[in-house]
């Protein structure tokens, strides 16, 4: 990291040439002072993990105390398909052993615990925070706590199923500036938890909400119904997701056609993510971390959704100030 | 070829390779630059073979699949049509626009689907093209790498690129690259203006001369004499600001060289690779931007440091934007120039991507790109053609997209790569020589590698393996004016034009033209039929790259890193006729973005031709 302070060393400007050419050597410090917390280490995580490890940020601290099966390593590029290397260990460690291979300026390293037993203090040591794998009470509560701290702290969520994946972008109080032309414009976001968003009524968003949206949620109901880990349905559980689509389509007043039961099914049936799909979300997500950090760019307000099926890469905003 | 498979090899995104199932083709060694997002590569592989590496670093995910590596050039001729029938599917991850279109090419001979792919910074793309059923690659035209004409390098720069191209094409090769080469450079010095017998060649030092005071004299002889020379012709200067000559002595007035300057008097070097003129003058931030001053501090200084530390070097040297004191060299002498001609400095930082025409680039992108290019893939392995897209990503959304996907176009009918639409040449053919049509139109336009030309049935050349007899024929052909070729080409001659390798064939009408304008078709010719674009009002601030390789002084070829070109929208028919997603209404041209590659630049347009956008760098 830098040495005395402020300037890059001329390692990192060799190493970070290209990228420096795109956002700036000024980006490129503060990336190296950030510190990164991230959960739940599956393929899309692995992916992200590798794009800000390679755009240099300070630290990377990974929690995931699984223990490494052959599943794991089918879509999580950093797992060595080796049993003999991989057998016994967690998936953080694993995960831990392959990033810091990739910048050995980046200090990566393993904390273990389950997201729920940290407390606000835990969660002040970081600038930015990406929950996956995750049930629905675990989100809101890891967004809670890092809304309790005074700096800011940005929160992400990412999730992953089938070939569809969704980002979740909470920045709460954001003021950044950019050039447009001459001009230095002063741009001013304010962002929902999730909580909030999600307390949106669906009858209120606008007509052509990405349908995704609304399937993610009944999934993510679903398994909070059933006391289920995120990600834990199968196909068996399919009558049971579609009649819970009802009932909130019912309570919510919105036509069942914005929920498409064959978008629900292929979500129940294959929980397990798709590599492409991963590396466009984890792409994404990188950016938009980088984004934060550095202060530079429009980030995304305040989720993104890709379905390979369409190929499109939308971004919702659900939030209140939606007229 | 199982699908888990080929998702993981595509996972590692590499920008530079062809991928084939089994195969990867790169030329390229792995660089530093490379390591902040090609991933495969690690520190201690700087140097080695990037497709062995690569091979190497994926075996290690995926144990059982067989890859082939090639270290190689994709433009080999073992790369030809029977060698890409073997495969179900090319992916390009190239940087350049001609082995693009090689392979375009290659691929349309062989019929296999390719897929294209491209990113610059937050911008990228992938393509999908398939033979008879969508667009091929070059059925949209790609803007022609920009050529600057010789007068504006070497009298009249307006732009600081032309300064970068003059410091290195011109300056550059004259003092330390092959002294045979032409050179658009005045080396005569005032002294010998007079004599017209002893031409005294200014750049060339004599065996005893002081280095010092060498440098200085270059200096002076460039950036003083030669403007005054420059001035001396009214003409130029009257609707245009007239430039100052420098001389180092109002410059550096307080630094006199001391004679014989003690050449260890500087900081040491611990190898020739770490020899630079901003280490000994203790200058450390490449983002800085030097005063004059000091610019030309930096270019005595750096110029000494070739003659004292990397003599051999000097007389064989080519710019490589690697070399920092190459780089350094360039960089001041561009700024002294540019302070001459009232054009804002850079730094050297900048100066580098400009000179070296470095194409920046992050890691995130990639990732997006290669994702969406194994998507794609899938899709033309299981034969899903109404699924085929083209999909573009965005740095700002357009109707809340990041990632927006395109059905694919049918084929362009007057695409004269695919569609085979002959095209038109204008040219004066009782002056050219088939030589310039050959280079300048042949290789640098058509993009053929080892072309034939024929005049109906007569072979008037042929590049490559030819026999021993007609060596000597193709050779007097080529110096031969067009009209006065054994089987004369004249107005309304229709040529064919061929590249085996490619198998390709196109055919050109010739129009006998007479005059052509110096500044506007600085090469005496005007092609017509290939692209239909107009070039855009340039860019101010924003500085054009240079490709690097000059042969002549003729026209100097530059590439765009960021210049914006207007494609004027045709009717196209989709692919289907099955509109779009709801809320998509049907898809006017006029509302698409037009995309437009010039290497591995990405540059949109939106909607009407009022909306270009521009891009600054930070």
């Amino acid at each position: 990291m830098d040495g005395d302070g402020e300037e890059l060393t001329a390692q990192e400007t060799a190493l970070y040439d290209r990228q420096i050419r795109v956002w700036g050597a000024d980006a490129q410090r503060r990336l190296s002072k950030a510190h990164v917390l991230v959960y739940g280490m599956k393929g899309t995580i692995a992916e992200f993990c590798k794009n800000i490890v390679l755009a240099g940020v300070g630290s990377l601290t990974l929690i995931d105390d699984r223990i490494a099966s052959e599943e794991a390593f089918s879509s999580n590029f950093l797992i060595p398909p080796d049993e003999n290397v991989y057998g016994g260990k967690t998936l953080a460690q694993l995960c831990c052993d392959s990033l810091k291979d990739f910048n050995p300026m980046v200090r990566v390293s393993v904390q273990k615990g389950d997201l729920s037993s940290f407390d606000v203090e835990f969660f002040n040591n970081f600038d930015v925070v990406v929950v996956s794998s995750c049930s629905l009470p675990a989100k809101k509560l890891a967004n809670e706590k890092c809304r309790k701290i005074s700096k800011r702290v940005a929160f992400y969520t990412v999730d992953c199923r089938d070939s569809c994946g969704e980002i979740f972008v909470d920045l709460q109080d954001y003021k950044y500036s950019k050039k447009k032309l001459e001009e230095t414009i002063e741009c001013h976001l304010r962002y929902p938890s999730f909580e909030e968003a999600l307390s949106v009524p669906w009858k209120e968003l606008p007509r052509k909400t990405s349908k995704l949206y609304f399937a993610m949620r009944v999934i993510e109901k679903f398994e909070e119904a059933e006391g289920r880990s995120a990600g834990e349905v199968s196909v068996a559980d399919l009558p049971g997701v579609l009649k819970l689509k009802k009932e909130l389509c019912a309570e919510q007043s919105l036509n069942e056609s914005h929920v498409p039961d064959t978008l629900l099914e292929r979500l129940v049936t294959s929980t397990l993510e798709f590599p492409p799909v991963c590396a466009i979300i984890g792409g994404i997500l990188g950016q938009e971390v980088i984004k934060a950090i550095s202060g530079k760019g429009d980030p995304l307000k305040n989720f993104f959704f890709f379905d390979a099926f369409d190929g499109k890469g939308i971004i919702e905003n659900i939030s209140n100030s939606n007229a | 070829m199982r699908k888990m498979e080929i998702t993981d090899l595509l996972n590692s995104h590499i920008p530079k390779y062809i991928s084939l199932p089994n195969v990867q083709i790169d030329m390229d060694t792995i660089e530093v630059s490379n390591l902040n997002r090609q991933f495969l590569f690690r520190q201690s592989h700087v140097g080695q073979s990037k497709a062995k590496v690569a091979r190497d670093a994926v075996l290690k995910f995926r144990p059982h699949i067989n890859i082939k590596p090639y270290h190689a050039n994709v433009k080999d001729p073992e790369f030809n049509v029977d060698f890409f029938k073997q495969f179900n599917v090319v992916l390009n991850g190239l940087d350049n626009l001609d082995a693009r279109r090689h392979v375009n090419r290659l691929c349309l001979a062989a019929d296999v689907p390719l897929v294209e792919s491209g990113t610059t910074g937050f911008l990228g793309q992938v393509t999908v093209h398939v033979k008879g059923k969508t667009e091929c690659y070059e059925c949209q035209p790609k803007p022609a790498p920009k050529t600057y004409p010789v007068c504006t390098i070497t009298s009249t720069p307006s732009k600081f690129v032309h300064c970068i191209v003059w410091a290195k094409d011109l300056l550059f090769a004259k003092l330390f690259g092959d002294k045979n080469q032409d050179n658009d450079l005045n080396v005569r010095s005032s002294d010998a203006a007079s004599s017209s017998e002893n031409v005294e060649d200014v750049f060339v030092r004599r065996n005893d001369e002081d280095i010092e005071q060498y440098g200085r004299k270059i200096f002076d002889h460039v950036f003083g004499y030669n403007i005054e020379l420059a001035l001396s012709n009214e003409e130029t200067w009257k609707n245009r600001n007239r430039p100052k000559p420098i001389y180092s002595k109002d410059i550096l007035s307080d630094e006199l060289a001391q004679p014989n300057g003690n050449v260890d008097k500087k900081c040491a070097f611990d190898d020739e690779f770490s020899v630079s003129a901003m280490a000994s003058l203790g200058m450390k931030n490449p983002q800085d931007i030097w005063s004059l001053k000091e610019n030309s501090r930096i270019f005595l200084e750096a110029l000494r440091l070739f003659f004292t530390h990397r003599g051999k070097d000097v007389g064989n040297l080519t710019f490589d934007k690697d070399d920092q004191l190459a780089v350094e060299f360039v960089t001041a002498a561009a700024n002294i120039r540019a302070a001459s001609f009232g054009i804002p400095p850079y730094s050297l930082f900048e100066a580098k991507g400009i000179a070296g025409n470095i194409v920046h680039a992050v890691a995130t992108t990639n990732a997006v790109i290669a994702g969406l290019i194994v998507i794609e893939t899938i899709k033309v392995l299981q034969n899903d053609i109404k699924s085929y897209r083209m999909t573009y990503c965005l740095e700002h959304p357009s109707r809340k997209m990041l990632l927006m996907p395109v059905e694919p176009f049918e084929p362009n009918k007057s695409c004269y790569v695919c569609s085979e639409t002959p095209l038109s040449l204008e040219i004066n053919t009782k002056r050219a020589k088939l030589k310039d049509f050959v280079e300048k139109i042949v290789k640098a336009k058509l993009g053929m590698n080892l072309p034939l030309i024929m005049n109906s049935s007569n072979l008037l050349y042929e590049a490559g393996d030819v026999e021993d007899d007609m060596v000597a024929i193709y050779s007097a052909n080529l110096e031969k004016v067009l009209a006065e070729l054994p089987s004369p080409v004249t107005g309304g001659t229709m040529l064919t034009v061929e590249d085996m390798q490619q198998e390709f064939v196109c055919n050109v009408n010739i129009k006998h033209r007479e005059e052509f304008d110096e500044e506007k078709e600085p090469d005496s010719m005007v092609l017509s039929g290939w692209t239909q674009h107009v070039s855009a009002p340039e860019n101010k601030d924003k500085p054009a790259a240079n490709n690097g390789a000059s042969t002549s002084g003729a026209s100097v070829p530059a590439a765009e890193s960021d210049e914006i070109s207007i494609v004027s929208p045709t009717k196209k028919r989709k692919l289907t006729d099955v509109p779009n997603a709801p809320g998509n209404e049907t898809r006017n041209h006029q509302d698409e973005l037009q995309v437009i590659d010039d290497e591995d630049d990405l540059v949109m347009l939106e909607g009407n031709m009022e909306g270009f956008k521009k891009r600054k760098l930070s």
